[in-house]
């Protein structure tokens, strides 16, 4: 099956990557080239076949619940694009709210 | 006796060791070599000469003060520039990280520092290591030492070319479908992915979490198995490593292998593999069988089905592990005036490239609801047949042999096609999807270009990887050639 440009549109919200109209078209084509290319995996009959979503048998690894030393706030928020007063800044969300 | 810069990392340790030469010789001979050769083969991303040479001096004061001293001791190591390093940028090959600075460094980082390794540089890599070439780099293309108009491969391009040229005696990799063995292959180096699980991945900088592992880059098998005992292990900071005990892989170097058992998955030499390739294979069967293999031909018969499976599932797996870089938290952010979602979304569109955001849009399909049963799903069932073929075959063979890749490296720019050079993983890719360790080892020269031979084994079975490896690496010569440069 084809993506409509629409459909891609919609999957690039979601991957919240705004895209130009060039890069649009580009990536309907390129998806779906990829797609078709994906068909094969259709023509394997896959009747009660377990997925694998990793290698190992581990499953639900648990540790005990204990406090550790974790980075202090000055580190964490030295990457931060924009911080302030101990807190990362984000554009306002809540519209009309007061800040 | 070759230049310093061309002396393994065994070498080194023991001269480090004996006192003929100081770990700051041993990193000022790669840091002159950085320099001759850097602006041809461009493989790091930064150097870190202050810091090499601080912890250079402060290894040769151990040993003046009859310390003993851990296994890599003033050995020089490269890092693939997707590996945090405490203070040390790390930019995983994207403009989204230009400015990253880690506040904490990954397990194998700590644990290369415990074995007294000296971090030389961070390597190039294709953006988040999703590529074949470096050319999705976001800053710049490396180049392969043979022949620096072709690419060294990717994503762990720059490891590769690093200590292919003799700017670092080893490396460090990461190989999600190839992203190792693959570039090791095309710079005639030798590279290792190790099982799954074998190698922490905390502070990997993720791609797709359930075939990403940590690997290593070395001029002979020895060195690589040096460094596997390093980094190797569980650890409590990553839920998948696995808590199986490490055995010292340097005693697996030098055994025979007589009566070893050889498989030949015929699969592998009908995928687009040139004749020459084919043909360097299988005279290196031919000397493994002279040393005291036995060789028989078999059938892995899902391999036809891996790409497809591994181009739903590791865009998948991205699309989810990249939804963190959102301008808030580090990395880049728009300058724009843009609302929440806007800034996120301008954000990702100017850090990311093309091919990044190629496969989160896959992923993301894949993903969407009414579509996770179609692609998702079906292609981890897909993923279980493969697996099962390669526990199949492990109960009849302790090794398989096959090609690296289907042609030596190709020419920059030669693969503008993502569908092509996608096809140039065809080899690798399966291994990942079966999460058991593969290596490849430098098996000749095809048109003066190096081509490797893969090396598979059962799961946490690296030992026999290395058995086999070094005993063919010292019945040759070939990684005793470098290139001109």
């Amino acid at each position: 099956m084809a993506l409509s440009r629409e459909e891609v549109q919609k999957v690039a919200l979601l991957a919240r990557l705004e895209l130009t109209q060039e890069e649009l078209d580009a990536q309907a084509q390129h998806i779906n080239t990829l797609l078709q290319y994906v068909e094969v995996l259709q023509t394997l009959d896959v009747t009660g076949v377990p997925p694998t979503s990793h290698v190992l048998p581990m499953v639900n690894v648990l540790r005990e619940d204990i406090m550790r030393p974790s980075l202090s706030r000055e580190e964490v928020l030295a990457n931060a694009p924009e911080s302030r007063e101990g807190c990362f800044v984000v554009p306002r969300i809540v519209e009309g709210a007061n800040v | 006796m070759s230049e310093l810069f061309y002396q393994t990392a065994q070498e080194l340790r023991a001269k480090i060791g004996s006192g003929e030469i100081s770990s700051r010789e041993a990193v000022m001979s790669c840091l002159e070599r950085i320099n001759a050769v850097e602006p041809k083969v461009q493989a790091f991303l930064t150097v870190t000469s202050q810091e090499a040479l601080a912890q250079a001096d402060a290894i040769d004061k151990r040993r003046a003060n009859g310390e003993a001293l851990p296994p890599l001791a003033g050995v020089p190591i490269a890092l693939k520039d997707n590996m945090c390093t405490k203070g040390v940028r790390t930019t995983a090959g994207s403009r989204i990280l230009d400015n990253f600075v880690p506040p904490y460094s990954a397990t194998v980082v700590n644990r290369l520092e415990a074995a007294g390794a000296i971090l030389i540089g961070k390597a190039n890599l294709d953006e988040f290591a999703m590529g074949s070439s470096t050319e999705n780099s976001g800053f710049f293309t490396s180049r392969n030492p043979w022949d620096t108009e072709r690419v060294p491969g990717g994503s762990s391009g720059g490891s590769a070319a690093a200590v292919a040229a003799g700017e670092a005696p080893i490396a460090l990799g990461s190989d999600t479908g190839g992203s190792i063995r693959q570039p090791a292959g095309l710079c005639g180096v030798v590279g290792l992915k190790p099982t799954y699980g074998r190698v922490s991945r905390y502070g990997l900088i993720a791609y797709a979490s359930s075939l990403d592992q940590i690997g290593t880059f070395g001029r002979s098998v020895y060195d690589c198995a040096l460094q596997l005992n390093a980094i190797a292990g569980y650890d409590p900071l990553d839920s998948t490593s696995a808590n199986v005990g490490v055995p010292d892989y340097t005693h697996a170097c030098g055994k025979d292998i007589q009566g070893l058992r050889i498989g030949i998955p015929k699969e592998f030499f009908e995928q687009g593999v040139s004749a020459e390739v084919a043909g360097a294979v299988r005279k290196a069967v031919s000397q493994l069988i002279k040393l005291g293999a036995s060789i028989e031909m078999c059938s892995l018969p899902h391999t036809d089905y891996a790409l497809a499976a591994y181009y739903i599932i590791a865009p998948a797996e991205c699309s989810s592990n990249l939804a963190r870089f959102d301008g808030v938290k580090y990395g880049h952010r728009t300058n724009e005036l843009a609302g929440h979602i806007g800034l996120t979304e301008k954000t990702r569109d100017e850090g990311f490239g093309d091919e990044v955001k190629q496969r989160i849009m896959i992923g993301t399909y894949a993903l969407s609801a009414g579509y996770y049963d179609a692609y998702y799903k079906r292609a981890q069932q897909v993923r279980t047949l493969i697996l099962r073929d390669y526990q199949r075959a492990f109960e009849k063979f302790d090794v398989l042999a096959t090609p690296v890749t289907p042609a030596p490296a190709f020419k920059v720019g030669e693969k503008a096609d993502p569908m092509a050079m996608k096809l140039a993983d065809v080899c690798t890719l399966p291994i990942n999807m079966a999460g058991v360790p593969a290596l490849s080892v430098p098996c000749g020269f095809v048109e003066g270009l190096p081509v490797g031979l893969q090396l598979i084994a059962k799961h946490f079975d690296e030992e026999t990887l290395f058995r086999t490896a070094s005993a063919y690496e010292q019945a040759t010569d070939w990684h005793n050639q470098h290139p001109n440069l």
